[in-house]
């Protein structure tokens, strides 16, 4: 079980992380940054099983991959959006983070409910209801599944 | 098979006949750039694998060209990482030459290659026919790794250029307009191609600055057919194609578009979202505080011969700082030896060193709360050139230019 922290449509990577913080040493030095611009209480309210819903076209614009990871390190499980831009989405599943497509759940849940996910069957529960993910193609849930495309070169 | 210009790059670095929009290929990647950004992080993945090792440094550029000079004893830290990782591993390295993809521009893309770019931008090298496209830093370190990839053979959008541009009106222009028409994600996880012959008009310097904005559609790369100007281009540059390929006539787009050139305006992108575009004609009541022109997208010296033309004996507004950034030392050398920098320099801007400056919102010239910029950068996204609650204009750089002097958004026929 974990809340929901909702984000408008074409939410694109400087608003989840900001430029100047990309060129600090570390991730978890950059992550208490996460949202600043748009929820400046993101970084200290989220708990790790969180998750992130959004409307069309979330992780749009900048290619830097700080943006999946310092949501990754904050905990969050999921981000279920009714799209996401191309490179975010890559980025995500490569560094092992679920990224999931959800034409439906970001018009029937609010700010701050309870929410869970079983990523193996695709299932959400929130609210009492149950909803049903866009499967990853099969390349993707591949690398996913192996923890990210690094643990393949590590093999 | 008929196949587009995409298919067949992917085709070719697939070692492959054919390939169709929807595969899933392994591909042999030519080049792989990476800057300041991003690198730092991908060293540090690196020196954490199993069995560290990179399949071909020759294909290696990186470049640091994002917060050049270092702003901060963190930057200081990545950059020397970056710096030493490079030479300790024999990749070309760059430092202070200029933005990351017109040091590409000039001194490495060959049409038909396929590069990737730890940076979301890298579709510029579809001005000379080239499959960029961005990626993060594990897909580079994998690419390193391995010298392949996977790619999803993109879908492609074909845009007929037909007509030439009137006087006043610029390739950013023409970009902002066809990004307003089809979206933000009008063009995500595809290729957008421009052919027709109003492309044969377009300067390169045009052409990378209708490519370089693609991603901005979500476009995975842009291409554009090469001709007389792009050869002219790469023999000047010293350079032999890899394989000039076009899209076949009866080849599948997912849709086209026919665009008559003489019917675009200036324009300019509003606050947050690039794809929010307005006549800049419409725009005379927004007040500026500060002007930038340079970036990978209009820094070239075409652009600095335009905003020099516009503000040449005229003076920058009391109330605005006006930044000019040339994308790179060549083009700065060129700048000053036509004069282009004095005309800045006496009409009171400030003329910066080659980097991504202004447009990255990390580095130089970053604006403060409530403040409005305009600018030939790459993004309007909030907070995007520095305060979160600011506001960003993207326009041509004779708007930019013209803006400037008057301290509003304005033509530069109307000045």
């Amino acid at each position: 079980m974990g809340k929901v922290f909702k984000f408008h449509k074409d939410v694109d990577t400087d608003q989840i992380i900001a430029s100047q913080y990309l060129l600090f040493p570390t991730i978890d030095e950059m992550k208490v940054h996460t949202f600043e611009s748009l929820n400046s209480e993101f970084a200290s309210q989220v708990k790790p099983g969180d998750f992130v819903v959004a409307d069309e076209n979330f992780g749009c614009g900048s290619s830097r991959e700080q943006a999946p990871s310092v949501l990754k390190a904050l905990g969050v499980k999921a981000v279920i959006a009714k799209s996401f831009a191309r490179i975010f989405y890559r980025n995500s599943i490569n560094i092992g983070m679920p990224v999931i497509v959800s034409k439906e759940l970001y018009d029937v849940v609010k700010d701050g409910d309870d929410m869970e996910l079983d990523l193996l069957s695709g299932k959400i529960l929130a609210n009492g209801k149950e909803y049903s993910c866009t499967k990853l193609p099969a390349k993707m849930q591949e690398i996913l599944d192996q923890g990210g495309l690094i643990a393949s070169l590590n093999k | 098979m008929a196949m587009t210009m995409a298919e067949k790059i992917i085709a070719a670095a697939a070692g492959k006949e054919s390939c169709k929009a929807g595969d899933i290929e392994t591909v042999t990647v030519d080049k792989m750039m990476s800057n300041d950004g991003t690198t730092h992080l991908t060293i540090d993945m690196y020196n954490n694998l199993k069995n560290p090792h990179i399949a071909d440094v020759s294909k290696l550029v990186w470049i640091i060209d994002h917060n050049i000079p270092a702003d901060s004893p963190k930057t200081a830290a990545s950059h020397k990482k970056m710096r030493e990782f490079a030479k300790e591993n024999g990749i070309t390295f760059y430092e202070g030459e200029g933005v990351c993809h017109q040091i590409m521009m000039e001194n490495h893309v060959r049409p038909g290659e396929l590069i990737f770019g730890a940076d979301s931008h890298t579709c510029a090298y579809g001005a000379l026919g080239a499959f960029g496209t961005g990626v993060g830093c594990t897909d580079y370190l994998y690419s390193i790794v391995t010298g392949t990839s996977w790619l999803l053979v993109p879908e492609t959008i074909r845009f007929n250029l037909h007509g030439s541009l009137k006087p006043g009106v610029y390739a950013r222009d023409l970009i902002l307009t066809i990004i307003g028409k089809i979206s933000a994600n009008g063009a995500n996880y595809k290729a957008m191609e421009f052919a027709g012959e109003g492309l044969h008009d377009l300067s390169i310097a045009d052409r990378i600055a209708i490519c370089n904005l693609c991603v901005e559609a979500g476009a995975k790369t842009a291409l554009m057919e090469v001709d007389d100007v792009a050869m002219d281009y790469l023999k000047e540059h010293g350079r032999e194609p890899k394989a000039i390929f076009k899209s076949d006539d009866d080849a599948e787009f997912s849709e086209v578009y026919d665009i008559d050139l003489s019917e675009i305006e200036p324009i300019v992108a509003k606050p947050h979202f690039v794809d929010n575009i307005a006549p800049a004609k419409d725009c005379s009541d927004v007040k500026i505080d500060e002007a930038f022109l340079g970036s990978c997208n209009n820094g070239r010296i075409e652009d600095l011969r335009v905003g020099a033309a516009v503000i040449k004996g005229k003076h920058v507004h009391p109330k605005v700082r006006f930044f000019v950034v040339p994308a790179s030392r060549a083009v700065y050398k060129q700048a000053l030896k036509e004069g282009l920098l004095d005309i800045f320099m006496e009409a009171g801007a400030m003329v910066m060193n080659p980097n991504c400056s202004v447009c990255w919102g990390a580095c130089q010239g970053v604006i403060g709360e409530g403040e409005t910029l305009i600018s030939t950068g790459t993004r309007n996204f909030k907070g995007r050139a520095g305060h979160k609650d600011s506001f960003v204009y993207l326009a041509s750089a004779a708007t930019v230019a013209a803006s400037a002097v008057a301290g509003y958004i304005t033509v530069a026929e109307d000045l």
